[in-house]
């Protein structure tokens, strides 16, 4: 049986000394330093991450170059299935990613600006590395196109720019269903309300991805535990879930949140 | 993940051709053939093929394409199969063993001809299943063969949208459970030509231990 994934996630930018290094969110502000990219994938690999995603939130021309030679360098040593993403905005970017050892390109302002850009990249590499990532946050108006009742309200979830600060306009199970039909792999969404919460995945704009795109789905933003995970499994049917403090600061390991899983039905990689 | 770790070793047991035509990220199967002993050369020449003690036809994408790009490997690699040459086709490099695909069909392209070492035809999951199949599923070893030894109950990488129906029962090493039990790990009738859907550069431990299988099968012929 096909088994739900757990995967850690890294923000990985460049030190004072130009250097890689793992930033993690506290607090919703402040970035903690938080270990070296190769160590922390290793780290991960031998504890059963299922995958490892790797973004690269320096943004800046020289950072990218150091970035490509850091993902060389984690898939020389894990050999499970690496997503890079950050910055990739071109079908150019995307070859180079690939070839530097990642398995998977997460696009997502890019792909919103230029929806062919997913073509071209799964005609040319093949859908499974073409992963389109979405920032959605919860908007209470009538301008959507897709809505969930969330706690009594009539809620849709917009596609967000820049971290959230900026609306786009599209409607996240919509723009999810176009990516899907223009060849994304998989989608990862990320949820601006829940991010940083610890309070759980945003489990109706999960829900509502997968029942409407048959394309596999990560979830992400928010988890604070293993319980989070089995609900955002059992009750949006997620293919993964993602975390990322809650590994980084030893809160978890990936073996207790799957041995939980497991204990509970769902199945897991053990 | 109850297998243990490839030893690692200075040795270089086998010499292994990772056919290069121009698609996908060959980095992991060339580094993980190498941390099982294997001396690796990554060519786009065919010529290559024809003293290498192992081949290795990786892919990604598809089957159309796949076929297109190869093949200028063509004669070369059904040589070199004929001449009891181990080759281990990896997802896309495993159905290009076969016949025939839907995937061709489905694409418009009409009949495209596989390599048809293992005779038989890909075909699309029409379960009704998410696909493609993403993710880590189990291997139930249905014959003994080197490449599957130690990875019974263990569980590999996928990701695909059409798997192999060998006309050979026989052919199927391994099985995995997707809605139906699909063949996941195949071979041909003489042994020197498998494949598996899944990606051992990608599966861990256990991709490491089949792709160490390979490379000592590779040294011991």
């Amino acid at each position: 049986m096909l088994t739900k994934r757990v995967i850690p996630c890294i923000d990985v930018d460049l030190d004072e000394d130009g250097n890689p290094a793992v930033y993690t969110g506290v607090n919703f502000e402040d970035l903690e330093y938080t270990g070296d990219p190769v160590e922390m994938a290793r780290a991960y690999n031998e504890a059963g991450a299922d995958e490892f995603v790797f973004l690269d939130i320096t943004a800046s021309a020289e950072g990218r170059e150091t970035m490509l030679d850091t993902v060389s360098a984690v898939a020389d040593e894990v050999f499970i299935p690496l997503t890079v993403g950050g910055g990739i905005r071109t079908e150019a970017d995307i070859k180079e990613t690939l070839r530097a050892g990642a398995d998977k390109v997460s696009i997502n302002t890019a792909a919103l600006e230029r929806p062919e850009l997913v073509e071209e990249g799964a005609k040319a590499f093949g859908s499974q590395c073409i992963v389109i990532s979405v920032d959605a946050r919860r908007r209470y108006d009538e301008q959507g196109e897709h809505y969930e009742q969330v706690d009594g309200e009539s809620c849709w979830f917009e596609c967000t720019v820049k971290g959230g600060r900026e609306g786009t306009g599209r409607d996240v199970v919509e723009w999810a269903g176009e990516a899907a039909d223009r060849g994304a792999g998989e989608l990862f969404v990320n949820s601006i309300d829940a991010d940083g919460t610890k309070d759980g995945y945003d489990i109706p704009l999960t829900r509502a991805v997968c029942d409407n795109v048959s394309t596999p789905v990560i979830a992400s933003s928010g988890c604070g535990g293993p319980e989070d995970m089995y609900e955002v499994f059992t009750e949006a049917d997620a293919d993964a879930a993602l975390a990322a403090s809650i590994f980084h600061f030893d809160e978890y390991s990936i073996g207790e949140c799957k041995e939980f899983l497991a204990e509970h039905d769902v199945p897991v990689r053990l | 993940m109850s297998t243990s770790a490839p030893r690692p070793t200075d040795e270089t047991l086998a010499e292994v051709v990772v056919v290069d035509y121009g698609l996908g990220n060959l980095r992991s199967a060339t580094r993980g053939l190498e941390r099982a002993g294997a001396a690796v050369t990554v060519t786009d020449d065919p010529a290559a093929l024809d003293d290498a003690t192992g081949v290795v036809l990786p892919g990604v994408g598809a089957f159309g394409d796949g076929m297109e790009n190869a093949g200028p490997f063509r004669d070369r690699l059904v040589a070199a199969a004929e001449d009891g040459v181990p080759v281990f086709g990896i997802c896309l490099g495993m159905q290009m063993l076969l016949t025939s695909s839907e995937e061709a069909d489905h694409a418009g392209q009409g009949e495209v001809r596989g390599l048809d070492l293992v005779p038989g035809r890909n075909v699309r999951f029409r379960g009704g299943q998410k696909v493609p199949h993403m993710g880590w599923n189990e291997l139930s070893v249905e014959r003994d063969h080197p490449l599957v030894e130690g990875v019974d109950g263990e569980y590999a990488y996928f990701v695909h949208s059409y798997y192999a129906e060998p006309e050979d029962e026989a052919a199927v090493l391994a099985t995995t459970d997707y809605g139906v039990d699909f063949p996941s790990v195949v071979a041909n009738d003489a042994g020197n030509v498998m494949g598996t859907q899944f990606h051992p550069e990608k599966s861990g431990e256990t991709g490491l231990r089949i792709l160490r299988n390979f490379v000592e099968y590779c040294a011991e012929r």
